[in-house]
């Protein structure tokens, strides 16, 4: 017991503190966010404890479920989050790809590329919403307005105002901003395959071809999952980007981080909270696999 | 031991955090002078801080020994303030007073137990008399009055760009009869190659939601869509959302990405005949130097009813105000005659009381002030003096289907009839 406290106190007590907030500020809140979703605490006077709030199980999830809005919402979160991965993986990759052999100036480019991950949502969000501005013909401005002047008028659309895919637009922007990071992961990713590996296999007589398709490409697939999880669970947080080009109550750009904030702002704490805990199993869906992965090749 | 000194030093952190944590709170639990006034509003810009700084200017004359503590939080049109706000009251941390728009958006706060009755204020500094009995009855809610109101706003007014109608053809100086003259001339102006009526984002699609409910049904049907009074499955509600509709179709499509401030900038740059607009544009057209009557007109939107679109600015003493006799005593000067005339001059509204000398004010102002002394008086939705703050979002959200297309007339009137029907019960 003795020895016990003598080899793990003094760590422990460093710990502690970390511990603590941990539990309480993250599980501690998980969990009364939980709790608040399964009670009918959706007026003002029950926020404020002046009227008694009663526990209804998972009524809020299905009653949000049912209804056609928060549907519409679920899938344009869907939508906002195939195209934002596909999209920044690609873009992501195929820099990588160019970036990795020697290249007269490839530095450059590689900053050049990974600068817009340095501004903010917000501030790239404004400049977006004016690109993105879903005027035609003769009132067009923004990338409608170039498309015009290139000649490429047939190229002209609505962007995030077409009710159905307006919020693929808004992923334009989210590509922009992280498929420098992606690159940047993937360069690494590249560089982390020893010259011998590729040299042996070329000494075998493979093409280039597939001396990345059986050396290189294999090995990338750690960084391969981290760059899905990054973005994936960015997707579920682009709540800035959406409302600084958006607005809150735009029907076509909802996604369910937009429907936790109105629900909050009309003193609806329940609902609100049976939302976030949707997104909270959303992202636990996508990560909690990415996890276990993880934890068995550590400890293989 | 890397490992080691890496926790050595996040724990020497995260003390230091706390520590910061407790000083933190330490001090601003620290500073109760009980001189300082903070005032919470969203007042942050423009010509809202230019109404703001005359009130304080006449606070300091009135209370020299009080200091003023500005607590404006920008952006959002007021959202942004709102949720920090609710943020700060649910937490037990009010400011000594804050803004809120008058009406049944302060709902949410009484019932929460967060807003302090100051009915008696209106007897102490003879408010009952110098607002209108309208306006008093507006309100007060279950016979208590939770706010005193600094100025009044009319939300239901048509701007036009005088040149841009003439090009028309369209005589500026003609007032259409009703709504549907009123799509005429919009359409004649669209045709004439310009956008008829220049709009933005949802809330302001809102306020022409509200414009043109106001003036098909009329006053009284309209003040009864919010007690239950007025059935919104009815055939005139179905007119109405039509005309919005006719309307719509007549606007900019750009509207989403746009706030109210950019929908008024097209007019002002003649792009856009029409806007329906709350009377605050009129400094946006007197900042651009255009001219009353000849550059810009107006006149409220109108089915034949004269209809006041009402909403107030208005301050109020929370439960637990650190400060609540310095709050009281701002509450006297935005009530003043001198505060509510110098406010209002700055920032383009009406003063709430009848007794002002109204000669200083410029023509907009002037006109508007006659018409709430002798029109009937309609609260605004848009600007929460209609309904509660969840039943605005419903409304909201459904228009903002219906304007981009995912809901038709007869959709979206049923989805209003639902909302209201879930509102008025809960």
């Amino acid at each position: 017991m003795k020895k016990l406290v003598g080899h793990y106190g003094a760590p422990l007590l460093m710990i502690l503190p970390s511990i603590l907030l941990i539990g309480i500020f993250v599980y501690g809140l998980l969990g009364v966010n939980f709790w608040t979703s399964m009670t009918d605490n959706h007026s003002a006077a029950q926020a404020s404890g002046r009227k008694p709030v009663a526990f209804v199980g998972l009524t809020n999830y299905i009653e949000l479920l049912l209804t056609e809005d928060f549907r519409h919402s679920l899938a344009n979160l869907v939508l906002f989050t195939v195209t934002f991965l596909v999209g920044a993986m690609a873009m992501g990759f195929l820099w990588a790809w160019l970036l990795e052999r020697p290249l007269r100036g490839g530095r450059l480019f590689q900053t050049i590329y990974l600068f817009p991950m340095a501004v903010s949502f917000v501030a790239s969000g404004v400049v977006w919403r004016w690109l993105l501005n879903s005027n035609q013909g003769e009132n067009a401005s923004g990338l409608n307005r170039l498309f015009q002047m290139v000649g490429l008028d047939f190229l002209q659309n609505p962007w995030w105002n077409n009710i159905t895919f307006g919020i693929v637009a808004i992923a334009l922007p989210a590509i922009w901003q992280l498929s420098g990071y992606v690159m940047a992961l993937f360069l690494a990713g590249f560089r982390g395959v020893p010259d011998e590996l590729r040299e042996a296999a070329r000494m075998d007589g493979a093409s280039e071809w597939q001396v990345y398709r059986m050396v290189i490409f294999p090995q990338l697939t750690p960084v391969l999952m981290s760059a899905i999880v990054i973005i994936a669970h960015m997707s579920l947080k682009s709540f800035d980007l959406i409302m600084s080009i958006s607005s809150a109550a735009a029907y076509q750009t909802k996604v369910p981080a937009v429907d936790m904030f109105l629900f909050k702002s009309g003193f609806d704490y329940a609902n609100s909270a049976a939302v976030g805990a949707f997104l909270l199993i959303i992202i636990a869906f996508l990560i909690v696999p990415y996890l276990v992965q993880q934890h068995r090749s550590r400890t293989r | 031991m890397q490992r080691r000194n890496f926790l050595v030093l996040s724990g020497a952190g995260l003390a230091a955090a706390s520590l910061a944590a407790c000083g933190g709170s330490g001090g601003s639990g620290g500073g109760e002078s009980s001189s300082e006034v903070e005032v919470f509003t969203w007042w942050a810009q423009g010509s809202e801080k230019a109404g703001l700084d005359a009130l304080v200017a006449q606070f300091e004359k009135d209370y020299p020994d009080l200091t003023f503590v500005n607590a404006s939080v920008a952006g959002g049109a007021g959202s942004a303030a709102k949720d920090m706000l609710q943020s700060r009251l649910q937490a037990g941390d009010p400011p000594d007073t804050f803004q809120a728009h008058a009406g049944l958006e302060l709902a949410d706060y009484i019932d929460a137990g967060q807003l302090e009755d100051v009915s008696d204020l209106y007897e102490e500094y003879g408010l009952t008399d110098a607002f209108p009995d309208d306006l008093v009855t507006l309100l007060t809610l279950d016979d208590q009055i939770y706010s005193v109101p600094s100025n009044i706003h009319r939300s239901n007014v048509v701007w036009t760009n005088v040149a841009v109608l003439e090009a028309a053809g369209i005589d500026p100086s003609v007032v259409p009869a009703d709504v549907e003259a009123f799509i005429a001339d919009v359409e004649k102006a669209a045709a004439s190659g310009v956008t008829g009526l220049s709009i933005g984002t949802t809330w302001t699609q809102v306020n022409l939601l509200e414009a043109v409910l106001m003036a098909d049904l009329g006053s009284e049907s309209y003040n009864g869509l919010w007690t239950g009074e007025t059935d919104w499955s009815g055939g005139d509600v179905t007119t109405a959302l039509e005309h919005f509709g006719a309307l719509i179709e007549l606007t900019n499509t750009d509207r989403d990405g746009l706030d109210w401030t950019d929908a008024t900038q097209m007019q002002i740059d003649g792009e856009a005949a029409y806007s329906i607009m709350g009377d605050w544009a009129v400094a946006s057209f007197q900042q651009a130097d255009l001219k009353d009557g000849e550059d810009f007109g107006y006149f409220p939107l109108s089915g034949g009813e004269a209809i006041f679109g009402f909403l107030a600015d208005s301050f109020t003493l929370p439960v637990g105000a650190p400060n609540p006799d310095g709050a009281k005593a701002w509450l006297d000067t935005i009530s003043s005659q001198e505060g509510q005339v110098g406010f209002s001059l700055a920032k383009g509204s009406i003063p709430a009381r009848t007794d002002v000398d109204t000669e200083e004010f410029p023509a907009y102002q002037q006109t508007a002030i006659e018409s709430y002394a002798q029109d009937a008086i309609c609260p605004s939705l848009a600007h929460g003096a209609a309904t509660p703050v969840a039943w605005l979002n419903d409304v909201s959200d459904a228009t903002s289907k219906f304007t981009t297309g995912a809901s038709d007339v007869a959709g979206f009137q049923e989805e209003l009839a639902t909302i209201a029907e879930s509102n008025a019960s809960a």
